[in-house]
């Protein structure tokens, strides 16, 4: 039996995806909102898709659970911008979701095991 | 970094941003975030060769609907609503210093104003001496005609450090002021007249149009924004209402105990807190009104629904009243200053319910409640008009029916044309943002018109 399965990701799980993803990526260093969004598209070759704002209100939860430290920076000359800036309460998370991930991910491996499927679209991601 | 942007780009950026901030979940600086988003999409776009307009649409639209967005926001914000009344946006660290700072300079401006207010009685003008201790012209006098001069200037200074006025655009704004203040203040009005009393009244409408422009950080020509600042107004009105009701109290209550205990505070409060207070609070409630906007864009659209069929009922009433009696509106200029300071109210009314609606939504009740409210108005505006005509043909031309004539003629030519477009706006045949168009458009002229009373009318009557 072939599936043939579009390499669109569901909003469910970009929505769980989310937060580990934005915390590995800060974890990298601080970063604003717009490279953020940029790094997420490249890590994942354009596959998880993401209503552009929608991350603001996810960066201001990180915040307001202390993930992540969020100041205004304004370059000479430039419009200010918000950086954000994990904390070590937001890598101890980060190192917890991604234990969580990966037993999720290897269970699934497992399960899978033997299953064939063509994925078309579902190129390795790059990055 | 980023290329410039067109001018009518930026006034569509600029519209977006109010159209976010409308929305009561979303702060000032989450907006600002959203926009320096916005920026870097549009100008990668523009490296990647699209135009600038199809780059902002992408852009936009990359961004997401405003309601999604709204309500994102909503649920991450919702459980610290109560929050918002103690300080605006932001999280809790930045809060400490970001709007701190903000409402500390804030504070300045309004301390400003009210130091300004009192300055004065340095020199030994008295806000309290009405002329009877017999040193000619009483003092009270200067402060009617110099209140609004005087508490203006800190409003628009607030105005223009938070939006970052250009030098350019406060000198500007500056002149009307100095042009002002030197016009009241050498233009020699005889004692007690109705010319010094007109240009009291209408000198704080033509500064509040001015401080408008500060409001708009100077981008005043476009009819959008400046509906922003009749939104501004409005809930401006009710904050200060409010405010001034609370501190009507605390002043009633903080005689009434100092008396228990045998000390008369009384004139402390009289000249010292009641006065300052109430012109710092001129440039607190717009701090207010921009920090607090969540709470009071739920209370302004109630009241002006409660009112808009309670006055239609009034004025129909009044009509009906006049019909069977017979009795018009009689010339006397108590009655056409109630009629008048009415139709200001009635209009008020209509354009803040105007600013307070969704200009996509099709026709509803209130509509045609409204269009019974402005064409009931459009009666007593003509019946008052008649009245006053009468009056001149009778006996003459003096200040008040003057005035009272211009003001009627402004609000007859706004009543009809909004009656008018309401109407067709009920049959389908027009949308709604024609009448939204009107009204922004029709702002110069209440500040022409004040203008002309102000400068115009004393010297044209001998300042009597």
């Amino acid at each position: 039996m072939h599936t043939k399965i579009e390499a669109r990701i569901g909003k469910d799980l970009v929505a769980a995806s989310a937060m580990p993803l934005v915390l590995a990526i800060l974890d990298d260093g601080e970063s604003y909102g717009y490279a953020i969004l940029k790094r997420i598209n490249e890590l994942s070759g354009g596959a998880l898709e993401w209503t552009d704002g929608m991350l603001y209100p996810l960066l201001h939860r990180l915040d307001r659970l202390g993930y992540v430290e969020a100041r205004w920076i304004a370059p000479e000359g430039g419009r200010r911008r918000r950086y954000y800036r994990i904390t070590p309460a937001g890598r101890n998370t980060l190192t917890e979701q991604r234990r969580q991930w990966e037993v999720v991910s290897e269970a699934l491996r497992n399960a899978w095991h033997g299953f064939p499927i063509t994925i078309s679209a579902l190129s390795p991601a790059k990055g | 970094m980023d290329s410039a942007i067109g001018p009518g780009i930026e006034a569509q950026i600029r519209e977006w941003r109010s159209y976010l901030l409308r929305r009561r979940t979303m702060h000032q600086v989450d907006v600002d975030e959203l926009e320096d988003h916005l920026r870097s999409e549009m100008s990668e776009l523009g490296a990647a060769g699209l135009r600038e307009d199809e780059s902002f649409l992408v852009a936009i639209k990359r961004i997401g609907g405003i309601n999604e967005l709204s309500r994102e926001f909503a649920r991450e914000r919702s459980s610290r609503l109560w929050k918002q009344l103690v300080l605006a946006g932001g999280s809790v660290r930045e809060r400490s210093r970001w709007a701190y700072a903000e409402l500390a300079i804030m504070l300045c401006f309004a301390l400003g104003a009210a130091i300004a207010f009192k300055l004065p009685a340095a020199f030994g003008i008295d806000l309290m001496d009405t002329g009877a201790s017999g040193n000619g012209e009483g003092d009270a006098a200067f402060y009617l005609r110099n209140s609004a001069l005087l508490a203006l200037p800190f409003l628009i200074g607030f105005f223009a450090w938070r939006r970052r006025l250009p030098a350019r655009v406060v000198v500007g704004l500056a002149v009307p002021f100095v042009a002002a203040a030197i016009l009241v203040n050498l233009f020699p009005f005889a004692e007690g007249g109705d010319t010094e009393a007109l240009a009291a009244i209408h000198l704080p409408i033509l500064l509040w149009l001015v401080a408008g422009v500060a409001y708009l950080g100077g981008v005043w020509r476009a009819g959008a924004p400046r509906m922003d600042f009749v939104r501004f107004t409005g809930e401006w009105f009710i904050y200060y209402t409010l405010i001034a009701f609370g501190g009507g109290v605390l002043s009633a209550l903080t005689v009434g105990v100092f008396e228990a205990i045998n000390i008369d505070v009384s004139p402390i409060i009289a000249s010292w807190v009641l006065p300052c207070g109430a012109v710092g609070a001129v440039v607190v409630v717009a701090w207010l009104v921009e920090a607090k906007q969540s709470v009071i864009e739920n209370m302004a659209p109630v009241l002006t629904a409660v009112f808009t069929p309670l006055f239609a009922m009034m004025l129909v009433a009044a009509i009906i009243g006049m019909a069977l009696t017979g009795n018009f509106i009689d010339a006397e200029r108590e009655v056409l200053i109630l009629f008048d300071a009415l139709l200001v109210l009635v209009l008020g009314l209509v354009l803040y319910a105007i600013s307070a609606r969704d200009a996509e939504a099709g026709p509803a009740l209130m509509d045609a409640v409204q269009l019974v409210l402005v064409v009931s108005a459009l009666v007593i505006d003509v019946l008052a008009l008649t009245a006053i005509l009468s009056r001149i043909t009778e006996f003459g031309w003096t200040p008040n029916r003057t005035a009272g004539l211009g003001l009627n003629l402004i609000l007859l030519a706004n009543l009809v044309w909004t009656a008018w477009l309401l109407a067709a706006f009920l049959r389908g045949v027009r949308p709604f943002a024609d009448l939204e168009r009107w009204q922004t458009a029709y702002i110069p002229v209440y500040a022409a018109w004040a203008a002309v009373v102000v400068a115009v009318v004393p010297p044209l009557f001998a300042f009597k």
